[in-house]
C-alpha cells in the first residue's frame, strides 16, 4: 500500500480483487459440501432427534468410495456421483435399521455413543484397508483447468462444486416445501405424535430420511474427492467444522443448515488467504459470535423447521 | 360408536383415572364435564391412543381399539382437536388442512371447508401459527372434518375465545350431529356445553362421578357450576 504513482498503486488493487474473487469462488465451493453434509445432518436431526455423530466418517466413506470405484473398477466421476449417493443411502437404511431404531426410545446420549462409536469403526476400517496415506483422485475430465472470466482465473471444478450444490439444495428445498412428502416430512419433525394421531404413520418414513441424510454426507464426500486429501481421517476434522455450521444456522433448521455451510466456507477461505494462523479459529470465533446474539443460531426458531 | 369400559390410567405410579366408563351412541354430542386436573384430557389421550398407560377396553364402532397405534385409530375413524389446537408453525393454513389423510368418504371437501371457514381462504398462504386463537380452533375442527372423521375428540374448544367465535363453534357442531358424527366434548364452560350436548358425564378426581341429559343439566346448571368451582 501506499504506493507513490497512482498506475502500480491501480494494479496492486486490481490484484487484490482478483485474489479476492478466487478466495470467494474457493468458500463457496467448500461452502457447498459443507452445505450438503449439514443438509443431511439437519434433516435427520429433525426427523429422529439424533445427532450423527457419525457424519463426518460418512462423509469420508463418499470421498473412499470414489476413490475406490474409480481406482479398482475405473468409474469415473460422474458416475460415482450417482453411484455412491444411492449406496450411501442403502447403508443409511441398514444402519438405522439394525442400530439406530432400537435407540430411538430412550436417552439421546445412547445415539450420541453409538454414532460416535460407529465414526471410530468405520476410519479404523478404511484404516486397515487402504492405509493412512492419501487415495489418489484426479479432477474429472471436462472439468480440469481454469475459466478466465475478465481477468480473475477461476479453477473450473471449484465452479461446478458450488453450482451443483446450489441445484442440489434448491431441489431438496423443493422437495421438502413443494410436496406432500415434504409436508409429512415437515410435520413429523415438528410433532412427531399429533402426526401420528392425524393419521400418518410417521415411523414408516424414519428410515428413509435417515438413509437420504447419510446419502447427502456421502455425496459431500464425492465432491470433495478431487481436492481434499482422501484419507481415512479426513471426516474428523470435518465434522468438527460441521457441528459449527450446525450451531451457526441453528440446531434442526434447514435453511439454517445451508447458509451457514456456504458462510463457513466463505469465512475459512477468507481466513486461510488473510490469516492463515488462524484459519479455524476464524470459524469458531463466527460462531461464538452467533451464539452470544442469537443463541438458537442464525435461523433457529424452535418452530421452524425449515 | 365409541364405548370406553371400566378404563383407568396412569402417568408411571401416579392413577389419574379410575374404573371409567364413557358411551357416546352414533350420531350423538357427549361432554366429560370436569374441573382442571380431573383427566379428561388423558381419557381423550387414551382414546386416541396417545397415552397407552391404561387399562380397561377402548372399542369403536364395536371393534376393539386397545392394539392399535395412533395412525390407526385416526384412520379408523377418530378425529382428535387437542386442547392446543396443534397447529403446525411450519405448514401454511391450506397445509395444515390437508396434511392428514381423508378416511371416510364423508369427509369434508376443501372447498366445503373454505366454504364454512372464510377466513381460511382468506389466509391459506400464512403460516398456521399466524391466525389467532379463534380461526386456530376452526382450522383445528376443520381439519378432521375434512379427514372424514366419524367420532371428533374436541378438547376445551371454547376455551380462550369470545362469545361470538364460542357460538360459531357450537354452530359447526350442531351441524357436523346432523351429518351423523358423534362428538365427545371436553368442556368447562357449561352453558355452551347444554347448547350442544344430548348426554353429559361429570368428572372428579379421575372417576365418572355423574351421568345426566341434557334436561337434567340444565335444571341443575347452578348446582354444578358449584361443583364444579368455576
Ligand atoms: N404427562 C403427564 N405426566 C404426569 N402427569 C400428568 C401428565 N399429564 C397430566 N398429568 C396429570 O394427570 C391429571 C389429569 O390431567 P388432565 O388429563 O390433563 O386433566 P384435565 O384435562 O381434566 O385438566 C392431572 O393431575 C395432571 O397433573
Ligand atoms: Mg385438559
Amino acid at each position: 500500500m501506499g504506493g507513490i504513482s497512482v498506475h502500480p498503486l491501480e494494479t496492486q488493487e486490481n490484484r487484490d480483487m482478483e485474489d479476492f474473487i478466487q478466495y470467494t469462488v474457493q468458500g463457496l465451493s467448500a461452502g457447498g459440501f459443507y452445505a450438503l453434509a449439514a443438509l443431511g445432518l439437519a434433516v435427520i436431526f429433525g426427523a429422529l432427534g439424533v445427532v450423527n455423530f457419525a457424519h463426518g466418517a460418512c462423509y469420508m466413506l463418499g470421498a473412499v468410495g470414489a476413490a475406490v470405484l474409480l481406482g479398482t473398477f475405473n468409474i469415473n466421476f460422474w458416475a460415482a456421483l450417482v453411484i455412491i449417493p444411492l449406496l450411501m443411502f442403502g447403508f443409511g437404511v441398514l444402519i438405522e435399521r439394525l442400530l439406530i431404531q432400537w435407540l430411538l426410545r430412550l436417552d439421546i446420549l445412547y445415539n450420541f455413543l453409538l454414532t460416535f462409536g460407529l465414526a471410530l469403526l468405520l476410519v479404523d476400517l478404511v484404516k486397515r484397508e487402504y492405509g493412512v496415506s492419501g487415495l489418489p483422485y484426479e479432477v474429472p475430465p471436462g472439468l480440469e483447468g481454469l475459466v478466465t472470466i475478465g481477468s480473475v482465473s477461476i479453477q473450473k471444478y471449484q465452479l461446478f462444486v458450488f453450482a451443483f450444490s446450489v441445484v442440489i439444495c434448491l431441489a431438496v428445498w423443493l422437495l421438502l416445501t413443494r410436496t406432500r412428502v415434504g409436508m409429512i416430512v415437515r410435520a413429523a419433525t415438528e410433532e412427531p405424535e399429533r402426526t401420528r394421531a392425524l393419521g400418518i404413520n410417521v415411523g414408516r418414513w424414519v428410515t428413509p430420511i435417515f438413509g437420504f441424510g447419510i446419502a447427502l454426507a456421502g455425496l459431500a464426500g464425492v465432491l470433495a474427492a478431487p481436492f481434499r486429501a482422501i484419507t481415512a481421517s479426513m471426516g474428523s476434522n470435518f465434522i468438527i467444522v460441521l457441528f459449527a455450521i450446525v450451531v451457526i444456522g441453528g440446531l434442526g433448521s434447514i435453511l439454517g443448515a445451508v447458509v451457514a455451510g456456504f458462510l463457513v466456507g466463505l469465512v475459512e477461505a477468507y481466513g486461510q488467504a488473510y490469516a492463515p494462523s488462524f484459519s479455524q479459529l476464524v470459524i469458531f470465533i463466527l460462531m461464538a459470535i452467533v451464539i452470544l446474539v442469537r443463541p438458537a443460531g442464525l435461523f433457529g426458531r424452535r418452530q421452524e423447521a425449515v | 360408536m365409541l364405548d370406553i369400559t371400566n378404563l383407568s390410567a396412569s402417568y408411571g405410579e401416579a392413577r389419574v383415572l379410575t374404573d371409567v366408563s364413557v358411551t357416546v351412541n352414533p350420531g350423538e354430542v357427549v361432554t366429560l364435564v370436569g374441573r382442571n386436573g380431573a383427566g379428561k384430557t388423558t381419557l381423550l389421550k387414551c382414546v386416541m391412543g396417545l397415552h397407552r398407560d391404561y387399562e380397561g377396553g377402548i372399542s369403536l364402532a364395536g371393534a376393539p381399539v386397545d392394539k392399535r397405534s395412533p395412525d390407526q385409530r385416526a384412520k379408523a375413524g377418530i378425529g382428535w382437536v387437542p386442547d392446543d389446537r396443534g397447529m403446525y408453525a411450519s405448514l401454511t393454513v391450506a397445509e395444515n388442512l390437508t396434511l392428514p389423510p381423508v378416511v371416510h368418504s364423508s369427509g369434508w371437501s376443501l372447498d366445503k371447508v373454505y366454504d364454512a371457514f372464510p377466513v381460511l381462504r382468506e389466509r391459506r398462504n400464512s403460516m398456521g401459527t399466524q391466525l389467532s386463537g379463534g380461526e386456530q380452533q376452526m382450522l383445528a375442527i376443520a381439519r378432521v372434518l375434512r379427514m372424514g372423521s366419524r367420532l371428533l375428540l374436541l378438547d376445551e374448544p371454547s376455551e380462550g375465545l369470545a362469545p361470538v367465535i364460542v357460538q360459531r363453534i357450537g354452530e359447526i357442531i350442531r351441524e357436523i350431529k346432523k351429518e351423523g358424527v358423534s362428538v365427545l366434548l371436553v368442556e368447562q364452560n357449561v352453558k355452551f356445553a347444554s347448547t350442544v350436548a344430548d348426554r353429559h358425564y361429570l368428572l372428579a378426581q379421575g372417576r365418572v362421578v355423574e351421568q345426566l341429559d341434557n334436561a337434567d343439566f340444565q335444571a341443575r346448571e347452578s348446582e354444578l357450576l358449584v361443583h364444579l368451582g368455576i
